[in-house]
């Protein structure tokens, strides 16, 4: 892949909003809903406890799975189009 | 059939297979030595991740770090999954693209320094071997409970097993019995969890099972067993906490971590192309979680049974006639992991917290203290015969943590290896080695580093269960921040790496030091280790996360201020970005 080509530029950009987004689910499910966010969800009751309670010990890993999941999807789709996938 | 013979058959049989899998994938070359030629599927790749990821640590103590801390441990299952979304997407499909064999190779490249790549080396080597200890005396444990030998001839035994598959197999023999380690091990995991779960809540799947009711008092599990354990005075399962700067730092530092080990790193390396590397993530935190979500079942669930088999007949009433115990109190017993000592001398086993708020109630009944203490470590071990399940699931249980401990310790004896051999005699010492002088080498420096592991296995360390902390906050400080920066900024530059990296570290080990002890000697400690003294309340299990900052900041910093890195460097940088033309992993 040679230099800084158009294309090549907004491949990098894309994937770079593609990792910020998928980040701001994964900070937000872990040390949001399961951490600092969990007394404002204490009114939610999951099981004898509360939401907070089931992101900590199992939200955030169900959340962990779909977001590597949609990144490797989407930027398979997006290395086609910028035509920078493998054959 | 004896329970030893059923262990036997269960363990030897485990092993047999192992051997036979070393014989078949023998390692021809380098390449199949160091990333096991580099064809392996996406998703049996994330099932040798899901191996050489869960440790005797997930396997034996993880579920009894959540039953003895509940909420506040949650930590350990965020940390320890939350770290493959990390791997995926900043790490994981670059360093595959670049296509070499290490870690510190990547990092001597693209910090066109030596020194950069000697730097990474030596974390590397310190938090491998800090983290193989811990396999080995996993594995003595094991073998010394179920197999009725001395543990150190069980870790001899466990070490020749490793030394068969792995000094022949090199990678590729690695990965093919991962998948055969993961396989036993998940299935040993969750059998006896499907049998509590049915038993307690007559739901079959227990991660619903954890949110479902308690069959016998109709109220939800996780209410039922806060109710039990506070009336013992302990403290509630599902309670909040207060330090949450710490919870938070600590989570970061395990998944920070967690994405900087090489063993997992180099588990990348083996898939053809970048997409697949994209792939295999999410199939490894697929077989990861299906442990990981187990766990908190467990513990919940094996806290509540030990419970009620010390108060058959409720908190109130009186427990158990330490002459009634059940059979698998006798048998940890033998061990010294459960201990009993009669102390208001009535023959019954009273069990709860000592603490000073529960004093008079203790008092109003006649307790003299505690009387039970149960290793938190045997909670997954002895889960079967708590619930009296069958023989056969023993055996299973036994042959599942060895396989979590023998298939952790081959992945970081990889790793420590090909760093020694690749890195250093190749990179260093003999540039113009042969092929097959290479991987001579490489056989030779496995089997040192595999000696030197069970020595240390059998003559652990009293730091040993520190040690861990030390191995996730050095990679955490020192090579996480070094690999992601190579990726993601062209400015960072060899300086600027160099400095990052040794100001992380030596942050990171000053904080652990301060008040762990010096090199974890007892007694050197400059200040308690205890919360009122924690800088901000802050753990020095938790500062790697800081380490990381502070090596950001410092390679920024020192980049910025001195000349920008060459332009066939920038070109590097370039090319890691985009799989186009991957290829297979190559050497020079």
């Amino acid at each position: 892949m040679s230099g800084h080509s158009y294309d090549a530029e907004n491949y990098w950009k894309a994937n770079l909003r593609l990792i910020f987004g998928s980040l701001i689910v994964w900070a937000l499910v872990s040390y949001g809903c399961a951490i600092l966010l969990r007394p404002m969800l204490a009114g939610i009751s999951v099981g004898g406890t509360d939401l907070g309670f089931w992101f900590a010990q199992q939200g955030s890993i169900l959340t962990f799975i779909a977001l590597i999941f949609h990144y490797a999807w989407r930027m398979n789709k997006i290395d086609e189009k910028f035509g920078v996938h493998e054959e | 059939m004896s329970q030893f013979a059923i262990n036997i058959i269960f363990v030897g049989g485990s092993f047999l297979l192992y051997i036979l899998i070393a014989i078949w994938a023998k390692a021809g070359s380098t390449k199949d030595f160091y990333v096991a030629g580099g064809g392996v599927h996406p998703v049996t790749n994330g099932m040798a991740i899901g191996a050489d990821w869960m440790s005797a640590a997930s396997f034996i103590s993880m579920a009894g770090l959540i039953a003895a801390g509940g909420y506040a441990n949650s930590t350990f299952l965020m940390g320890w999954t939350g770290g493959y979304v990390l791997l995926a997407m900043l790490l994981a499909p670059y360093l595959r693209k670049f296509g070499k064999f290490t870690v510190p190779e990547f990092i001597g490249d693209r910090f066109y320094s030596k020194n950069a790549r000697l730097v990474a080396v030596i974390c590397l080597i310190v938090a491998s071997v800090t983290y193989v200890i811990g396999q080995m005396a996993g594995a003595g444990v094991a073998f010394s409970r179920f197999l009725e030998v001395d543990a150190t001839l069980g870790l001899i035994i466990a070490a020749v097993v490793v030394f068969m598959y792995a000094v022949m197999g090199g990678m590729k023999g690695i990965t093919y019995t991962q998948v055969a380690q993961y396989c036993v091990l998940i299935i040993a995991y969750t059998i006896p969890a499907v049998f509590i779960s049915l038993q307690l809540t007559g739901n079959p799947l227990p991660p619903l099972g954890l949110f479902s009711t308690h069959t016998d008092s109709g109220l939800p599990i996780l209410e039922k067993l806060n109710q039990v354990i506070t009336d013992l005075g302990f403290n509630s399962y599902t309670a909040d906490i207060d330090n949450k700067l710490n919870m938070v730092l600590f989570t970061l530092s395990l998944m920070i971590g967690t994405a900087g080990l090489p063993h997992v790193i180099i588990r990348f390396f083996t898939v053809p192309k970048v997409a697949d590397a994209r792939w295999s993530a999410g199939w490894a935190l697929v077989f990861i979680a299906l442990l990981y979500l187990t766990a908190p079942a467990v513990a919940s669930m094996a806290r509540l049974n030990l419970m009620t088999t010390i108060y058959p007949d409720g908190t109130d009433a009186a427990p158990i006639l330490y002459e009634e115990r059940p059979n698998w109190v006798k048998e940890w017993e033998v061990t010294g992991l459960i201990q009993f000592e009669d102390k208001n001398n009535d023959g019954r086993i009273q069990h709860y917290n000592d603490s000073e708020s529960f004093q008079s109630e203790a008092e109003a009944r006649g307790w003299a203290g505690n009387e039970l203490t149960v290793n938190r470590d045997i909670l997954v071990l002895a889960n079967p015969e708590i619930a009296n399940l069958p023989g056969w699931v023993i055996g299973l249980i036994a042959a599942g943590g060895l396989a979590a401990a023998l298939s952790t310790a081959a992945g970081l004896l990889l790793a420590i290896s090909s760093a020694v051999s690749h890195d250093l005699i190749k990179g260093s010492i003999n540039p113009n080695i042969t092929e097959k002088g290479e991987l001579l080498a490489a056989r030779i420096s496995m089997a040192v580093a595999i000696v030197v592991a069970t020595w240390l296995g059998a003559n652990p360390p009293g730091f040993a269960a520190q040690v861990v902390a030390l191995a996730f906050g050095i990679a955490a400080a020192s090579l996480f921040p070094a690999l992601m920066m190579g990726i993601f900024s062209k400015r960072v530059n060899n300086t600027g790496a160099i400095a990052g990296m040794l100001s992380g570290l030596a942050f990171t080990l000053v904080y652990i030091f301060v008040y762990k002890g010096w090199l974890f000697i007892p007694g050197t400690n400059n200040l308690p280790d205890t919360p009122e003294n924690w800088v901000l309340g802050i753990s020095p299990l938790s500062i790697g996360a800081v380490g990381a900052i502070v090596n950001f900041a410092v390679a920024f910093v020192v980049s910025n201020a001195t000349e920008e890195p060459p332009v066939e460097i920038q070109e590097l940088v370039e090319s890691v970005r985009y799989p186009r033309g991957a290829g297979q992993a190559q050497d020079h």
